[in-house]
Protein backbone atom coordinates (compact mmCIF):
# COMPACT_ATOMS: atom_id res chain seq x y z
CA UNK A 1 0.00 0.00 0.00
CA UNK A 2 1.06 3.47 -1.03
CA UNK A 3 1.19 6.08 1.81
CA UNK A 4 1.65 9.96 1.41
CA UNK A 5 3.61 11.48 3.05
CA UNK A 6 4.44 14.55 0.27
CA UNK A 7 6.59 17.10 3.10
CA UNK A 8 10.08 18.19 3.37
CA UNK A 9 12.71 16.31 4.09
CA UNK A 10 14.14 18.25 6.41
CA UNK A 11 10.74 19.39 7.94
CA UNK A 12 12.09 18.48 11.83
CA UNK A 13 15.02 21.53 10.93
CA UNK A 14 12.89 24.26 8.92
CA UNK A 15 10.01 24.00 12.28
CA UNK A 16 13.00 24.38 14.28
CA UNK A 17 13.87 27.17 12.50
CA UNK A 18 11.06 28.91 12.15
CA UNK A 19 10.88 28.66 16.30
CA UNK A 20 14.33 30.27 15.88
CA UNK A 21 13.16 33.38 13.76
CA UNK A 22 9.90 33.69 16.33
CA UNK A 23 11.96 33.92 18.97
CA UNK A 24 14.23 36.82 17.33
CA UNK A 25 11.33 38.36 16.25
CA UNK A 26 10.17 38.82 19.84
CA UNK A 27 13.40 39.48 21.00
CA UNK A 28 13.88 42.20 18.13
CA UNK A 29 17.21 40.91 17.14
CA UNK A 30 18.71 40.29 13.90
CA UNK A 31 20.46 36.97 13.01
CA UNK A 32 23.13 37.02 10.41
CA UNK A 33 24.58 33.72 8.95
CA UNK A 34 27.69 33.87 7.30
CA UNK A 35 29.04 30.90 4.90
CA UNK A 36 32.32 30.89 3.56
CA UNK A 37 35.20 28.33 2.82
CA UNK A 38 37.61 27.57 5.26
CA UNK A 39 40.38 30.38 5.36
CA UNK A 40 38.09 33.23 3.56
CA UNK A 41 38.41 35.59 6.39
CA UNK A 42 35.07 34.95 8.19
CA UNK A 43 36.41 35.31 11.77
CA UNK A 44 38.29 38.78 11.12
CA UNK A 45 35.29 39.55 8.51
CA UNK A 46 33.04 39.07 11.67
CA UNK A 47 35.40 41.31 13.72
CA UNK A 48 35.80 44.34 11.10
CA UNK A 49 31.90 44.05 11.03
CA UNK A 50 31.55 44.24 15.17
CA UNK A 51 34.40 47.51 15.26
CA UNK A 52 32.30 49.42 12.29
CA UNK A 53 28.98 48.80 14.00
CA UNK A 54 29.53 48.00 18.05
CA UNK A 55 28.31 51.84 18.36
CA UNK A 56 25.01 51.47 17.42
CA UNK A 57 24.22 47.94 17.99
CA UNK A 58 24.27 45.22 20.78
CA UNK A 59 26.18 42.39 19.33
CA UNK A 60 26.72 38.85 20.29
CA UNK A 61 28.54 36.26 17.70
CA UNK A 62 27.97 32.07 17.30
CA UNK A 63 30.74 30.49 16.41
CA UNK A 64 29.91 27.13 14.77
CA UNK A 65 33.00 25.23 14.03
CA UNK A 66 33.64 21.10 13.99
CA UNK A 67 36.36 21.79 16.76
CA UNK A 68 38.18 24.04 19.15
CA UNK A 69 37.16 27.40 20.59
CA UNK A 70 39.38 29.67 19.23
CA UNK A 71 37.24 31.74 16.92
CA UNK A 72 34.75 32.29 20.04
CA UNK A 73 38.39 33.36 21.99
CA UNK A 74 38.50 35.71 20.10
CA UNK A 75 35.82 37.45 19.76
CA UNK A 76 35.08 37.35 23.31
CA UNK A 77 38.77 39.23 23.71
CA UNK A 78 37.39 41.80 21.61
CA UNK A 79 34.18 42.17 25.02
CA UNK A 80 32.15 40.66 22.78
CA UNK A 81 29.66 37.54 24.04
CA UNK A 82 30.42 34.67 22.17
CA UNK A 83 28.99 30.94 22.43
CA UNK A 84 31.48 28.05 20.53
CA UNK A 85 29.31 25.33 18.69
CA UNK A 86 31.42 22.49 18.20
CA UNK A 87 29.68 20.18 15.85
CA UNK A 88 32.19 16.76 16.49
CA UNK A 89 32.34 16.65 12.47
CA UNK A 90 29.17 17.61 10.88
CA UNK A 91 29.82 20.05 8.28
CA UNK A 92 27.25 22.41 8.77
CA UNK A 93 25.00 23.88 11.37
CA UNK A 94 21.64 22.83 12.05
CA UNK A 95 18.58 24.73 13.87
CA UNK A 96 18.60 22.38 16.98
CA UNK A 97 21.94 23.69 17.76
CA UNK A 98 21.10 27.71 16.94
CA UNK A 99 18.07 27.44 19.43
CA UNK A 100 20.84 25.75 22.23
CA UNK A 101 23.33 28.93 21.15
CA UNK A 102 20.82 31.29 21.92
CA UNK A 103 19.73 29.56 25.09
CA UNK A 104 23.55 30.53 26.52
CA UNK A 105 23.05 34.52 24.68
CA UNK A 106 21.61 37.11 26.81
CA UNK A 107 18.66 37.53 23.52
CA UNK A 108 16.37 40.82 24.97
CA UNK A 109 19.78 42.81 25.55
CA UNK A 110 21.16 42.13 21.90
CA UNK A 111 20.53 44.08 18.66
CA UNK A 112 22.18 41.56 16.35
CA UNK A 113 23.48 37.83 16.38
CA UNK A 114 26.72 37.18 13.78
CA UNK A 115 26.58 33.42 13.10
CA UNK A 116 29.77 32.16 11.83
CA UNK A 117 28.89 28.79 10.28
CA UNK A 118 31.06 25.91 9.53
CA UNK A 119 33.68 26.58 7.10
CA UNK A 120 32.27 25.04 3.70
CA UNK A 121 30.70 26.19 0.69
CA UNK A 122 28.30 23.29 -0.21
CA UNK A 123 26.72 21.47 3.57
CA UNK A 124 25.45 24.24 4.98
CA UNK A 125 23.12 25.85 2.36
CA UNK A 126 19.84 22.80 2.74
CA UNK A 127 19.91 24.09 6.54
CA UNK A 128 17.39 26.89 7.65
CA UNK A 129 18.73 28.12 10.67
CA UNK A 130 15.88 31.05 11.37
CA UNK A 131 18.12 33.75 10.05
CA UNK A 132 17.74 37.26 9.05
CA UNK A 133 19.93 37.19 6.47
CA UNK A 134 22.26 34.81 4.90
CA UNK A 135 26.43 36.05 2.94
CA UNK A 136 28.29 34.34 1.55
CA UNK A 137 31.95 36.13 2.09
CA UNK A 138 34.65 34.89 -1.01
CA UNK A 139 38.16 35.94 -0.67
CA UNK A 140 40.47 36.68 -4.04
CA UNK A 141 42.82 33.54 -3.28
CA UNK A 142 40.55 31.39 -3.83
CA UNK A 143 39.85 32.15 -7.27
CA UNK A 144 37.06 33.86 -9.14
CA UNK A 145 35.95 30.49 -10.53
CA UNK A 146 34.03 29.55 -7.27
CA UNK A 147 30.49 30.75 -8.69
CA UNK A 148 30.68 28.13 -10.74
CA UNK A 149 31.79 25.48 -8.52
CA UNK A 150 29.83 26.24 -5.56
CA UNK A 151 26.61 27.60 -7.34
CA UNK A 152 23.77 27.02 -4.28
CA UNK A 153 25.50 29.23 -1.88
CA UNK A 154 26.37 31.86 -4.24
CA UNK A 155 22.60 31.85 -5.57
CA UNK A 156 20.98 32.01 -2.22
CA UNK A 157 22.91 34.71 -0.52
CA UNK A 158 21.61 37.98 0.15
CA UNK A 159 24.90 39.98 -0.28
CA UNK A 160 28.50 38.31 -1.24
CA UNK A 161 31.49 39.81 0.15
CA UNK A 162 34.81 39.77 -1.89
CA UNK A 163 37.59 39.48 0.50
CA UNK A 164 41.24 39.86 0.50
CA UNK A 165 40.71 42.55 -2.17
CA UNK A 166 43.85 44.08 -1.04
CA UNK A 167 46.02 41.04 -2.28
CA UNK A 168 44.42 40.91 -5.66
CA UNK A 169 47.09 42.07 -7.56
CA UNK A 170 49.25 38.92 -6.41
CA UNK A 171 46.19 36.23 -7.92
CA UNK A 172 44.83 35.92 -11.31
CA UNK A 173 41.15 37.15 -10.15
CA UNK A 174 39.16 38.17 -12.89
CA UNK A 175 36.64 40.23 -11.02
CA UNK A 176 34.57 41.01 -14.08
CA UNK A 177 34.03 36.73 -15.00
CA UNK A 178 33.64 36.58 -11.16
CA UNK A 179 30.83 39.43 -11.16
CA UNK A 180 28.99 37.88 -14.43
CA UNK A 181 28.92 34.36 -12.64
CA UNK A 182 27.60 35.79 -9.45
CA UNK A 183 24.95 37.72 -11.45
CA UNK A 184 24.04 34.61 -13.63
CA UNK A 185 23.07 33.16 -10.40
CA UNK A 186 21.91 35.94 -7.83
CA UNK A 187 20.02 38.80 -9.75
CA UNK A 188 19.82 41.01 -6.59
CA UNK A 189 22.44 39.89 -4.59
CA UNK A 190 24.95 43.29 -3.86
CA UNK A 191 28.29 42.20 -4.29
CA UNK A 192 31.14 44.04 -1.36
CA UNK A 193 34.83 44.43 -2.50
CA UNK A 194 36.31 44.68 0.61
CA UNK A 195 39.16 43.44 2.76
CA UNK A 196 38.87 42.58 6.81
CA UNK A 197 42.46 43.22 7.29
CA UNK A 198 43.12 47.10 6.18
CA UNK A 199 39.43 48.16 6.45
CA UNK A 200 39.05 49.13 2.73
CA UNK A 201 35.16 48.36 1.65
CA UNK A 202 34.20 47.48 5.04
CA UNK A 203 32.01 50.99 5.96
CA UNK A 204 29.59 50.27 2.52
CA UNK A 205 29.06 46.71 3.58
CA UNK A 206 28.38 47.69 6.89
CA UNK A 207 25.70 50.51 5.83
CA UNK A 208 23.94 47.79 3.83
CA UNK A 209 23.72 45.55 7.31
CA UNK A 210 22.78 48.18 9.28
CA UNK A 211 19.75 48.57 6.31
CA UNK A 212 18.50 45.34 6.77
CA UNK A 213 18.48 45.23 10.67
CA UNK A 214 16.88 48.73 10.33
CA UNK A 215 14.59 47.03 8.10
CA UNK A 216 13.23 44.24 10.51
CA UNK A 217 13.10 46.17 13.22
CA UNK B 1 28.60 15.05 3.30
CA UNK B 2 25.46 16.20 4.80
CA UNK B 3 23.98 13.66 2.59
CA UNK B 4 24.05 11.44 5.64
CA UNK B 5 22.17 13.59 7.85
CA UNK B 6 19.74 14.70 5.38
CA UNK B 7 18.65 10.88 4.98
CA UNK B 8 18.95 10.48 8.68
CA UNK B 9 15.94 12.55 8.24
CA UNK B 10 14.28 10.64 5.71
CA UNK B 11 14.67 7.28 7.61
CA UNK B 12 13.28 9.04 10.25
CA UNK B 13 9.93 10.14 8.95
CA UNK B 14 9.62 6.74 6.64
CA UNK B 15 10.18 5.04 9.69
CA UNK B 16 7.25 6.93 11.79
CA UNK B 17 4.93 6.86 9.08
CA UNK B 18 5.03 3.21 8.41
CA UNK B 19 5.00 2.88 12.58
CA UNK B 20 1.85 4.79 12.20
CA UNK B 21 0.21 2.83 9.80
CA UNK B 22 0.80 -0.54 11.31
CA UNK B 23 2.56 -1.99 8.32
CA UNK B 24 5.00 -4.87 8.41
CA UNK B 25 7.31 -3.70 5.71
CA UNK B 26 8.84 -0.97 4.06
CA UNK B 27 9.01 -1.75 0.17
CA UNK B 28 10.00 1.62 -1.04
CA UNK B 29 10.44 5.07 -0.51
CA UNK B 30 10.44 7.89 -3.33
CA UNK B 31 12.30 11.15 -2.89
CA UNK B 32 11.71 14.45 -5.17
CA UNK B 33 15.61 15.87 -5.32
CA UNK B 34 16.02 19.43 -7.01
CA UNK B 35 18.47 19.62 -9.55
CA UNK B 36 19.78 23.36 -8.20
CA UNK B 37 20.05 21.59 -4.68
CA UNK B 38 23.42 20.59 -3.24
CA UNK B 39 22.20 17.06 -2.73
CA UNK B 40 23.83 14.12 -4.80
CA UNK B 41 21.39 11.57 -5.46
CA UNK B 42 24.25 9.09 -5.38
CA UNK B 43 25.14 9.86 -1.99
CA UNK B 44 21.98 9.52 -0.54
CA UNK B 45 21.83 5.93 -1.52
CA UNK B 46 24.95 5.61 -0.39
CA UNK B 47 23.65 6.52 2.73
CA UNK B 48 20.33 5.07 2.85
CA UNK B 49 22.71 1.19 2.18
CA UNK B 50 24.83 2.83 5.14
CA UNK B 51 21.90 3.50 7.06
CA UNK B 52 19.08 1.20 6.62
CA UNK B 53 20.55 -2.30 7.45
CA UNK B 54 18.74 -3.10 11.42
CA UNK B 55 16.47 -0.15 10.92
CA UNK B 56 12.48 -1.39 9.39
CA UNK B 57 13.26 -0.04 6.51
CA UNK B 58 15.97 -2.62 6.07
CA UNK B 59 15.33 -3.74 2.19
CA UNK B 60 13.89 -1.35 0.96
CA UNK B 61 14.29 0.51 -2.03
CA UNK B 62 15.32 4.10 -2.65
CA UNK B 63 14.23 5.90 -5.58
CA UNK B 64 14.88 9.33 -6.16
CA UNK B 65 13.37 11.62 -8.80
CA UNK B 66 15.28 14.44 -10.05
CA UNK B 67 13.80 17.03 -11.13
CA UNK B 68 15.24 19.60 -13.28
CA UNK B 69 15.54 23.78 -12.44
CA UNK B 70 13.09 26.42 -13.80
CA UNK B 71 12.09 29.85 -13.12
CA UNK B 72 9.99 32.46 -14.25
CA UNK B 73 11.73 35.78 -15.33
CA UNK B 74 10.05 38.95 -13.21
CA UNK B 75 10.50 41.32 -16.00
CA UNK B 76 9.34 39.40 -18.97
CA UNK B 77 7.29 36.81 -17.44
CA UNK B 78 8.76 33.95 -19.16
CA UNK B 79 9.02 30.49 -17.78
CA UNK B 80 12.81 29.12 -18.71
CA UNK B 81 14.74 25.70 -18.06
CA UNK B 82 17.89 25.89 -17.22
CA UNK B 83 21.32 23.75 -15.38
CA UNK B 84 22.17 25.15 -11.58
CA UNK B 85 25.02 27.54 -12.98
CA UNK B 86 22.63 30.53 -15.12
CA UNK B 87 19.59 31.18 -14.08
CA UNK B 88 19.50 34.50 -16.01
CA UNK B 89 16.70 34.75 -18.55
CA UNK B 90 18.09 34.31 -22.19
CA UNK B 91 14.61 35.67 -22.82
CA UNK B 92 15.21 39.79 -21.79
CA UNK B 93 18.58 38.83 -20.51
CA UNK B 94 17.58 39.93 -16.97
CA UNK B 95 19.01 38.65 -13.99
CA UNK B 96 15.86 39.35 -12.14
CA UNK B 97 14.43 35.83 -12.03
CA UNK B 98 12.38 33.39 -9.43
CA UNK B 99 13.25 29.65 -9.08
CA UNK B 100 9.51 27.56 -9.33
CA UNK B 101 11.35 23.87 -9.62
CA UNK B 102 14.20 22.60 -9.08
CA UNK B 103 14.87 23.56 -5.45
CA UNK B 104 12.85 21.20 -3.35
CA UNK B 105 14.23 17.89 -1.10
CA UNK B 106 11.24 16.12 -0.57
CA UNK B 107 9.50 12.90 1.20
CA UNK B 108 6.64 12.07 -2.03
CA UNK B 109 5.59 8.80 -0.35
CA UNK B 110 6.01 5.29 0.82
CA UNK B 111 4.99 1.47 -0.28
CA UNK B 112 4.30 -0.53 2.39
CA UNK B 113 2.85 -3.88 3.57
CA UNK B 114 0.39 -4.05 5.94
CA UNK B 115 -1.00 -6.93 8.09
CA UNK B 116 -3.32 -9.46 6.04
CA UNK B 117 -6.24 -8.89 6.92
CA UNK B 118 -7.88 -12.52 8.18
CA UNK B 119 -11.38 -11.99 6.76
CA UNK B 120 -13.25 -12.80 10.64
CA UNK B 121 -13.69 -9.53 11.49
CA UNK B 122 -12.27 -10.07 14.53
CA UNK B 123 -10.00 -7.16 16.73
Amino acid sequence: MEIDLSRPILARNDKLAEGNRARLAETGVFALDVLASPGAGKTTTILATIAALRERYRIAVIEGDIASKVDAEKVKAHGIPAVQINTGGACHLEADMISRAFDALPLADLDLVIIENVGNLVCPTEFDLGQGARIVVLSVPEGDDKPLKYPGIFAMAEAVLLNKVDAISFFDFDETAFTDSVRRLNGSAPIFRMSAKTGEGVAEWAEWLAGRIEASK
Amino acid sequence: MHEMGITQEVLLNVVDAATAAGATRINSVTLTVGGLTDVVPDSLQFAWECLTPGSPAEGAVLEIVESGGRSVCLQCSVEFDHDKFDRHCEACGSFATQVIRGDELRIEHIDVDLPEADGTGEE
